[in-house]
């Protein structure tokens, strides 16, 4: 393998992980603060692109995306108050259940609303052919764009969650709940705030990636499914475990190409994922601890 | 004595069977026979959601990987009748077949001789590579708790089925077809020509209701109590000397065989199969169906897996298909979340009432 | 709890009564069997469109011989399962004389024999060549054969030298029939295809594999045969890698969304399509020229989306079936035969001319090679 292959093999990686990698941390923050996964984070990430690229009509591309994650925060928002706020102590499987029947929901409304037709935000720089290079490869500006937001979205989030009174109080809700109640922190609040986070950040996602990946109604079920994955081999909870865990599969990934045909390509790197988890049970990052008590 | 406690106990299958034989007799008095082919079709995927019942109500353990077996039994037995050996008739392991008469020699559909395993022999192979798998695989995968056991069957179903969707032995994108009709015994064929509707409907009948007689004595069985201890809490039931992760691996081996039981009767019935049989929104859907159904309760299971994907295949919701399913989801889910069974007037007043109440809800972590 | 069974299965029994058949003998019952949601809704969705459109305005004319007709249109979700419980409810409880569709090659084959059975005719709308080769009586289908597609590339090729060549195809029945014809018919050119891969329909970045391809420094052309709009990005790794290589795609790439996605890349892309992609610029006098240039504008005007080749091919078989029930009527053994007569029909997929032999009925002829030019479907007129 020449060195310039190696480096464009590398750069997909990026590409892939990057993106795999946001989508996760989006997994992460529900998962923070109420232990459970909501499979509706796929859905985020269509929403934003398909809503950025419905503005981008009457406004210019940074207010229309804005006003994008803007509207998914408020949808998230929506569903927290709608479908989770009122339950007592919902189980996980009961959760898992209401997550994918809501996602199920905003796909078969993104179809009705949008229609089957693939659609895309403009690149932010340049168009479809321009590129950068790198080490001798060449690179589209926009995967700098989403390794850029991937990496600012990592740091403010670890400031927001280590730094703010908020992000502590966030932090308490996922490491004791009725501690944090006793405390007088209204952990209902926490969860919906939880939810408005990762919509914004998956709509955020959604919008950045567009130009890549393109947006159409059923976008979302391959993103989450990958995201999952991520989330699942960093460790669950584990932000910078997902960038790893994302990193790490987007680059089993681009480099399995050289080996495996392209069709076997994600049977290849989910076996490899099992055989990790069956080697660390809990992901590469997470802890042993905090895996044995969230059962189902 | 304990046959006559058995039969006891079983009397609660009677009704069904009578209501299976009057919805026959209904069918062909009102000459409206054509119902049958979907109440066949969803006892079939009925016979694959009582057993992921019982491996999610009484083992405790989720998978989110069943539509894999379920492909297991499809595809192999699919691709065993219909693929030719006569090219390889030659070689060992084919003559060995012949030999053993587990071949069955023809011609296809445009006169080409066509030298295939018989329906039998690739049943039997199909379950078998099914439980083995289900076997290697329970043994790691079922260690694993929580969103990572989600995940690890997950990811064996999205193997499945990158592996259906990428071999061309499987037929790749558009699947298997033109596969044979299964005669269980002479006279009594799997298929879906018209003339066998209604034995058909008989024997995926009889299947799934043999199905739940063995599910429901595994339930009532010492296992079966331990399989409850299991999901109350594993610890407890160590110390009292019950091994859960051997009941665990048998459960789930034995729901891994029902689904793939499904997938090889199903499969012949269609005359084919195809890789939407395998994909992961199959696997989300069944367990989505066991939990509207109510997680520890084979009737509830049963009940919604006939009525759901009997309306899903009759095509009774149009083009909102997946829209509606997903709004039974959440709304069972929301009001019922012990499963359709347990929706009662009073309790839907109850949760309504803690809607309005402002205290914070306090959740078990 | 066991009475809520019994419930249902009460419930049942009622379906069973109320919703006995009823039959309409006056009306002209046709059915469609399209994936309108589910992974290939971006055909079945237009499908369905045109085939709501023309019935509506074929009963506006009075329909056919003074019947009207009555579409009943099923959802398939593209799970071949589906198609079957559907395919089978159209047959015995609508009693359509004849299902149009369904979407794509895997459903058709999985149909195929239920239609054989019930000696109703099938006219599908997925191209595989597999599905009137080898010949069934009952079933035929609109859209050109992929061989043709293949050999017109592969004549391209010719003229311009390349002789090595990599193939990319997509996970879908589409891709996979065009594999199968290129792998077959490249010796006959004297193409050699030195790099093959298959990517799949949700593929959100290909530049890997691309990366790969590119390596091999033998390849001088590139077949991307997909119907997917994941095509469009293989089209974009490759111009982003800085690779100028010739860029063929098929005649699934006959959706102007593909080349919109794919912006300035899809520049100098070639394939062979339809004529419906050229309506407006076909001569005056053309036989296709005017049910081209209707279809679009009353596609466009209803619908308010660009018209593909994919709703065409639903046009054609609406159409097929018209002609062939002004002649045939009520008997589906006459409708089969009246389509296997039909000769230099002019559908939007090229001038059919049906016979008991063939089921497709379009020549080499029913393509043109085409060019994008400034985001636009231009005719390909060669270096």
């Amino acid at each position: 393998m020449t060195s310039e292959l190696f480096i464009q093999y590398l750069m997909a990686g990026i590409t892939y992980g990057s993106i795999y990698a946001i989508v996760a941390i989006g997994f992460n923050i529900i998962y923070n603060t109420t232990g459970i996964i909501n499979f509706a984070q796929g859905e985020f990430v269509m929403l934003g692109g398909m809503l950025s690229i419905t503005f981008l009509q009457y406004l210019p591309l940074p207010l229309a995306i804005l006003l994008a994650v803007v509207v998914t925060m408020g949808i998230g928002a929506a569903i927290e108050m709608l479908f989770i706020r009122w339950l007592v102590n919902p189980g996980i499987l009961r959760m898992i259940i209401i997550t994918i029947g809501i996602s199920i929901l905003i796909r078969e409304a993104a179809l009705h609303v949008w229609g089957a037709n693939v659609r895309s935000l403009p690149y932010f720089f340049g168009n479809e052919i321009s590129t950068i290079a790198i080490f001798g490869a060449r690179v589209s500006p926009q995967v700098l764009w989403v390794v850029g937001t991937c990496s600012l979205m990592v740091v403010a989030l670890n400031i927001f969650f280590q730094a703010t009174s908020i992000g502590r109080e966030m932090r308490a809700c996922a490491a004791n709940r009725i501690a944090a109640v006793l405390c007088g922190i209204d952990t209902r609040n926490m969860v919906t705030l939880s939810f408005v986070l990762s919509a914004g950040i998956g709509a955020l996602a959604g919008a950045v990636m567009s130009p890549i990946t393109y947006t159409q109604y059923d976008n979302g079920t391959g993103l989450a499914i990958k995201g999952f994955t991520v989330a699942i081999l960093g460790g669950l909870g584990n932000s910078l475990g997902a960038v790893a865990g994302g990193l790490l599969l987007g680059i089993i990934e681009a480099f399995s190409v050289s080996v495996v045909p392209l069709a076997f390509q994600d049977a290849i790197a989910i076996a490899i994922l099992l055989v990790i988890l069956f080697v660390r049970p809990h992901g590469l990052f997470g802890s042993s601890a905090m895996a044995g008590l969230k059962e189902f | 004595m304990a046959m006559s406690q058995n039969f006891g106990k079983n009397l609660v299958f009677l009704p069904i069977v009578a209501a299976v034989i009057l919805i026959q007799l209904l069918t062909a008095w009102t000459g409206s026979v054509y119902y049958l082919t979907q109440l066949t079709m969803s006892a079939y995927y009925s016979l694959l959601i009582v057993g992921l019942c019982v491996l999610m109500g009484y083992a405790g353990q989720i998978s989110l990987g069943h539509a894999g077996f379920f492909a297991i039994g499809g595809y192999l037995s699919a691709a065993l009748t219909t693929r030719n050996l006569s090219p390889y008739s030659g070689q060992l392991p084919v003559r060995l077949l012949d030999s053993l008469g587990c071949l069955h020699a023809g011609q296809d559909l445009y006169g080409d001789p066509l030298l295939v395993v018989t329906p039998w022999v690739a049943c039997i192979i199909a379950i078998l590579v099914a439980l083995a798998i289900a076997f290697i695989l329970g043994i790691p995968v079922l260690k694993l708790k929580g969103h990572y056991l989600a995940m690890a069957t997950l990811g064996f179903g999205i193997i499945i089925y990158r592996i259906a969707l990428a071999s061309s032995y499987f037929g790749e994108a558009d699947g298997i077809s033109g596969v044979p009709g299964f005669a269980l015994l002479p006279g009594l064929l799997v298929s879906g020509d018209k003339a066998y509707r209604v034995s058909n409907y008989y024997i995926a009948w009889t299947v799934l209701l043999l199905a739940m007689l063995l599910l429901r004595h595994l339930i009532n069985s010492r296992v079966g109590r331990a399989l409850r201890a299991i999901h109350g809490s594993p610890e407890a039931a160590d110390a009292m000397g019950v091994d859960t992760a051997r009941f665990k691996l048998k459960t789930f081996m034995l729901s891994a065989v029902f689904s793939a039981l499904a997938g090889v009767l199903l499969t012949h019935y269609n005359g084919g199969i195809g890789p939407s049989e395998a994909s992961v929104m199959k696997s989300v859907r069944y367990v989505a169906i066991v939990a509207v159904g109510g997680m520890a309760n084979i009737w509830g299971a049963l009940a919604m897996g006939m009525v759901l994907n009997f309306l899903s295949l009759r095509g009774f919701f149009g083009t909102y298909d997946d829209a509606v399913f997903g709004l039974i989801l959440i709304t069972i889910m929301l009001f019922a979340p012990n499963g359709i069974l347990s929706l009662q007037v009073r309790g839907l007043w109850r949760q309504r009432g803690l809607f309005r109440r402002k205290k914070p809800a306090v959740k078990e972590a | 709890m066991k009475r809520i069974l019994g419930k249902t299965l009460c419930a049942f029994a009622a379906t069973c009564l109320l919703s006995a058949p009823s039959v309409w003998a006056e009306n002209i019952k046709v059915g469609a069997l399209l994936a309108v949601t589910g992974p290939s809704s971006f055909l079945g969705g237009p499908e369905a469109r045109t085939l709501e459109m023309m019935v509506e305005q074929a009963n506006a004319k009075g329909g056919i011989n003074g019947k009207k007709i009555e579409l009943v249109l099923k959802d398939t979700a593209g799970n071949p399962e589906k198609a079957i419980s559907l395919a089978k409810q159209l047959l015995e409880e609508e009693n359509v004389l004849a299902v149009l569709g369904p979407s794509s090659s895997g459903e058709t084959m999985a149909v195929k024999k239920i239609f054989e059975d019930a000696k109703t005719p099938l006219i599908s709308c997925a191209a595989a060549e597999v599905i009137v080769n080898p010949l069934a009586s009952w079933v035929f289908k609109t859209p050109q054969n992929d061989s043709f597609a293949a050999i017109k590339i592969f004549k391209e090729m010719n003229k311009l030298g390349i002789a090595k060549i990599a193939v990319l195809v997509d996970n879908s029945g589409f891709g996979k029939a065009g594999k199968e014809q290129l792998q077959k018919i490249a010796p006959d050119y004297k193409i050699e295809i030195v790099e093959s891969e298959v990517y799949d329909a949700k593929a959100t970045d290909l530049s890997a594999v691309v990366a790969k391809i590119k390596a091999n420094e033998a390849v001088q052309g590139l077949i991307n045969w997909s119907i997917v709009p994941a095509q469009s990005i293989v089209v974009k790794n490759i111009r982003q890698a800085g690779w100028q290589v010739p860029i063929f795609q098929s005649h699934g790439f006959g959706n102007i969304k593909y080349v919109e996605a794919a912006g300035a890349a899809a520049e100098g892309v070639i394939f062979p399509a339809g004529r419906l992609l050229m309506a407006d610029l076909l001569p005056e006098g053309h036989p296709q020229k005017t049910l081209l240039v209707q279809y679009v504008k009353d596609y466009e005007g209803k619908y308010q989306e660009t018209a593909s080749t994919f709703g065409g091919h639903a046009y054609d078989a609406f159409m097929i079936f018209e002609k062939a029930v002004a002649v045939g009527g009520n008997d589906k053994e006459k409708i089969r035969e009246a389509i296997e007569g039909l000769k230099n029909l002019p559908g939007t997929g090229g001038m059919y001319n049906f016979s008991a032999t063939d089921h497709n009925g379009l020549t080499l002829d029913a393509f043109e090679m085409m060019t994008v030019k400034n985001g636009k479907f231009v005719p390909y007129t060669g270096k």
